[in-house]
């Protein structure tokens, strides 16, 4: 039980750090990010390049601190744009099923029968090489788990008794929605939130690395990680390690913490 | 007794056609998104389509025989007849086919996906059994711990980690390059499935250069997976051990290794199934970024060059055959469900 | 049966060579399993803990019983008084995180709590046997019920394969399922409850055990055949000689078919009598309570409100000696002091400063 609570607790540390990260990184750094004069190409870690450069002579620990911004917000745009509309979706399909139900679960679960990073990549590919085209795509492949909690949240609730009396005292199907049954339901759908940011950052930067969205010299550190694909068997590790290792650590500290939200939030559900 | 066998068997049949049934909307959706997405090209379709080199009147064709310039439904029409036909456009780069193309590089990918699936069936199942039977150990930590480190990992961050380690610096793992050292000749195709097929052609020597060039790739794939699976395995088991027939077999004496495999362990595994759907959904898609770590010749690099290279027919039949693999795989798991499960067979 | 090391029918030496002196012991505390001549079960101050996230529940304290051979008894409390935990202690089948921390119990001559797990579980199911409430659930839901019985013939008696089959169709037909070559093949889910529970009797009963401890086995069933599982259970103790436990939330149940009846209370053996003398002269508190508003067994347990109060949470450390007491309308000073066991005489005992 402790232990669970200082896992946590960690996590929500790494969390701040990474936010602090994202909002204040660009003065944080020690070189400019894209300036490829900030020393030698492909040194190795040292004292004035603590991660090394890159083979334009970046400085890659500014870069992957700057990258940070842009990671968190690609995902943060994301879940947010999932959130809003699966949530509006999941709404209606549970609130009134019916006609609503079946168009709405007939869209999720097309959704889910692709592979969702296939998806990912087709809808990027089709609509093109930019980051809002990858913040849509990402947001799409993490609709259905919105529309199928909000849906099965609110169906359990629909009748309720302070929705009953909420009808019974004229309030419209809009007001017993927005006013009644969604607050009810904000508390799973974070659960949710929390635990797919993790994975909707690793699907942007899966889809950087394969070279859709985000483009040189923007740092990011899919793309990050895929510059330093090919120094990485000729022992240049540093180029993709440091990126590839905070990437991680960000994925792994929004896990823990949707974990530890989940376990708060719900008890039942904790494995 | 015959008349059990015959409702046995007629409630069988209308298993397997309710689940066919259920798997048909899914193709459907899967048809349309695609044939959407080849509309959804920024600009000009015809132009991608016809690639960045085109002439105009090359332009025009491309136009006209995708039937660009028809109605949004007839297009849908000549889609759908091309599909059965197999027929999902030529590549650009190549002039080939694009239904050649993948389905010559097809066997590729599925042998990776499927050997890092059993890998991480093999590891992770009996993870989580012993997690869930030695609650609050270490192996059961350890559980935990790779359940939330494992879904965080970046596979193709994790590729190139093990590329450096067992490559470069160890030299253990031959150049994370393509599914065969070029020093041999690929094995006579049978399934096409490399590792198979030298095993068909009696050939240690070659057996073992397959086994060294897949392993990498799909001990990375692998890794991705071994989370759910045995967060689920762990949960499934820890529940299904304190269930009531459980408690019954124990009550009638049963050994602990019967009612561990007989009756805890084979009912725990129906939810792992179910899960199944999810591993592979996550499989198919990493698998897209370890071929491009690996170079391993699947359709995933093959849709990777396309894309570099602007050539847009071989990306979309890449998800539409992705996608439809997915659809069928999801049925396979439904079918064995059904096998293992029989409510599942009654249901109505 | 295999006969061949059944420590209940080869109890002889053993444990009649501890009778004389085990017997003096009795007599002179105030025990309430006094037994008058060797028990088959035989119980003696029982304690079990379980480890919870809100510290350590005492659930038995101290429980001591006795059953005879082909004697009816009924065990009734309030739900959560441990009546369940104390038999899966008896099988040695608790979940992990409960742990016996004193008590003996023997079962004809075999030592159930000091015994090897496999000598135990060598017991389970052939001398000693349990069925449960929720029959439904409590079968594999993935097994057919033949396989199941079958499991249990495999593991217990020397039955050749080919004969398995037969074997547990009579198993079957012994427990009075219609039908049951073709039931053999059916699964749980395809069985209605009753049906359900009468494939536990039969595993239950595969190997002829001498006691029968069926816990709560017609909760949750209908009225009707609660009553048919219930004659069903009375029929084939009769028949066999067996001693059957019948742990039970109705009172009039216990009444019409248990020759003796112990009440329990949050871990506590707080009465028990012989039928009969029960109902005409319960003497604890909480018994009394019990009866008081009940027409004559006509309620269960659960359905009443005539105790005022709930059971104590078991993980308070600061527990009285005697459970009851915070519930009791007769309570005493002296209840504060250790608790006591009174022979009031007729096989009747009562854990009570205060008797009505
Ligand atoms: N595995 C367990 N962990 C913690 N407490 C338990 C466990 N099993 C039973 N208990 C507690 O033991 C007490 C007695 O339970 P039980 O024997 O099932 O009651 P009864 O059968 O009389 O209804 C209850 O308070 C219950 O909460
Ligand atoms: S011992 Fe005292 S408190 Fe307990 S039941 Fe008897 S009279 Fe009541
Ligand atoms: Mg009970």
């Amino acid at each position: 039980m402790r232990r669970e609570n200082l896992l946590t607790v960690v996590a929500a540390s790494l969390f701040v750090f990474f936010v602090l990260l994202a909002l204040f990184g660009p003065w944080l750094v020690p070189y400019d990010p894209l300036s490829t004069s900030a020393g030698a190409a492909l040194s190795p870690p040292d004292a004035a390049h603590w991660f090394g450069t890159d083979a334009l002579g970046r400085d890659i620990l500014s870069r992957v601190i700057v990258a940070t911004r842009l990671d968190f917000g690609i995902a943060v745009a994301a879940v947010a744009v999932s959130f809003l509309i699966g949530a509006t979706l999941g709404c209606l399909a549970g609130f009134h099923g019916g006609w609503h139900d079946r168009i709405i679960s007939r869209l999720a679960d097309t959704i889910m029968a692709f592979p969702l990073f296939v998806l990912a990549m087709g809808v990027v590919a089709a609509m093109g090489n930019t980051v809002a085209n990858i913040v849509i795509a990402t947001a799409l492949i993490n609709l259905p788990f919105y529309i199928r909690v909000a849906r099965a949240e609110v169906n359990v609730r629909r009748e309720a008794g302070y929705v009953e009396a909420a009808r019974l005292s004229g309030a419209s199907d809009t007001r017993i929605l927005v006013m009644h049954l969604f607050p009810n339901i904000l508390p799973p759908m974070m659960v949710q939130i929390s635990l797919n940011m993790g994975w909707a950052i690793l699907n942007a930067a899966g889809l950087s690395f394969i070279g859709l969205g985000v483009r040189p010299p923007a740092a990011e550190w899919g793309i990050m990680v895929a510059d330093g694909a090919q120094l990485i068997v000729s022992g240049e590790w540093w180029v993709a390690f440091f990126p590839g290792l905070v990437l991680m650590l960000a994925v792994f500290s929004f896990n823990l913490l949707g974990d530890g939200l989940r376990d708060l939030i719900d008890p039942r559900r904790r494995t | 007794m015959n008349a059990q066998r015959l409702a046995a068997v007629r409630a069988g049949a209308g298993f397997v056609l309710r689940r066919l049934a259920a798997a048909l909307p899914n193709l459907l959706g899967v048809v349309v998104v695609t044939f959407l997405l080849t509309r959804a090209l920024p600009g000009d379709p015809a132009a991608y389509f016809a690639g960045p080199a085109a002439s105009r009147e090359a332009i025009e064709e491309v136009r006209r025989a995708l039937g660009l310039d028809q109605g949004i439904a007839t297009q849908f029409g000549f889609y759908l007849r091309d599909l059965v036909q197999g027929d999902l456009g030529n590549s650009i780069s190549t002039g080939r086919p694009v239904a050649t193309e993948l389905i010559e590089r097809l066997p590729a990918s599925l042998e990776l996906t499927l050997i890092a699936l059993l890998l991480a069936t093999l590891i992770a199942v009996p993870l989580g059994v012993l997690a869930a039977t030695r609650p609050g150990s270490v192996v059961d930590h350890l559980c935990r711990v790779i359940a939330t480190v494992g879904v965080s990992l970046p596979t193709f961050f994790t590729g190139l980690l093990l590329a450096y380690v067992f490559y470069f610096l160890l030299g253990w793992a031959p150049p994370p390059t393509g599914r065969l050292d070029p020093a041999f000749s690929p094995p006579q195709t049978v399934t096409g499935f490399y590792l198979i097929d030298a095993l068909f052609a009696l050939d240690g020597e070659l057996l073992a250069a397959v086994a060294g060039q897949i392993a990498l790739p799909a001990i990375t794939l692998a890794l991705f997976v071994i989370a759910p699976i045995s967060r689920m395995t762990r949960a499934s088991m820890l529940g299904v051990l304190s269930s009531d027939f459980v408690r019954t077999a124990r009550a009638v004496g049963l050994s602990r290794t019967r009612v561990l495999y007989v009756y805890a362990l084979r009912n725990a595994l129906l939810p792992v199934v179910t899960t199944l759907g999810m591993v592979f959904s996550f499989l198919l898609g990493s698998s897209i970024l370890v071929e491009k770590v690996f170079a391993w010749p699947g359709v995933g690099s093959y849709a990777l060059e396309a894309l570099v290279a602007s050539d847009y027919a071989p990306v979309q039949g890449f998800v539409l055959v992705l996608a439809a693999l997915y659809v069928l795989l999801n049925l396979v798991i439904d079918l064995a469900y059904g096998v293992v499960d029989p409510r599942a067979r009654f249901e109505g | 049966m295999n006969a061949a090391q059944s420590p209940v029918t080869s109890e002889g030496a053993a444990a009649a060579a501890m009778v004389p002196s085990r017997q003096h012991a009795h007599r002179a505390t105030t025990d309430p399993a006094t037994p008058a001549r060797v028990p088959l079960l035989d119980v003696r101050d029982l304690h079990v803990q379980f480890q919870t996230r809100t510290g350590v529940a005492r659930v038995l304290d101290g429980v001591s019983l006795h059953v005879d051979r082909g004697e009816t008894l009924g065990i009734v409390g309030e739900s959560g008084s441990g009546k369940s935990v104390f038999f899966l202690a008896l099988l040695g089948i608790l979940e992990a995180n409960a742990r016996i921390t004193s008590g003996s119990a023997r079962f004809g001559g075999f030592d159930l709590l000091g015994s090897s797990e496999a000598e135990r579980s060598s017991v389970r199911g052939r001398e000693l046997a349990m069925v449960f409430q929720n029959p439904r659930a409590a079968l594999n839901p993935i097994r057919r019920v033949g396989q199941q019985i079958e499991d249990v013939l495999l593991r217990h008696t020397a039955t050749p394969r080919h004969a398995l089959q037969a074997r547990a169709v009579d198993a079957l037909r012994r427990v009075q399922i219609a039908d049951p070559e073709a039931r053999y093949h059916a699964y749980p889910f395809e069985l209605s409850g009753g049906q359900c529970q009468r494939v536990m009797i039969a595993m239950a009963l595969a190997c002829e055990p001498a006691l029968l401890i069926a816990d709560e086995p017609t909760t949750g069933l209908d009225v009707t055949t609660q009553a048919a599982i219930m004659a069903l259970i009375a029929r084939i103790a009769r028949e066999n000689g067996m001693a059957t436990i019948l742990v039970t939330h109705d009172l009039g149940l216990a009444g019409e078919h248990c020759d003796r009846i112990a009440v329990m209370h949050a871990g506590h053996l707080v009465e028990m009598a012989p039928a009969a003398e029960l109902f005409a002269r319960p003497r604890h508190p909480y018994t009394a309570r019990l009866l008081a508003s009940t027409p004559y067994g006509a309620l269960s347990i659960d359905a009443l409100t005539s105790v005022p109060g709930q059971l104590p949470d078991l993980t308070r450390t600061d527990l009285p000696p005697c459970r009851f007491s915070e519930r009791c309308d007769r309570v005493l000073p002296a209840c504060a002091g250790p608790r006591v066991m009174q022979d009031t005489g007729e096989g009747h005992h009562v854990a009570c400063h205060n008797p009505c």
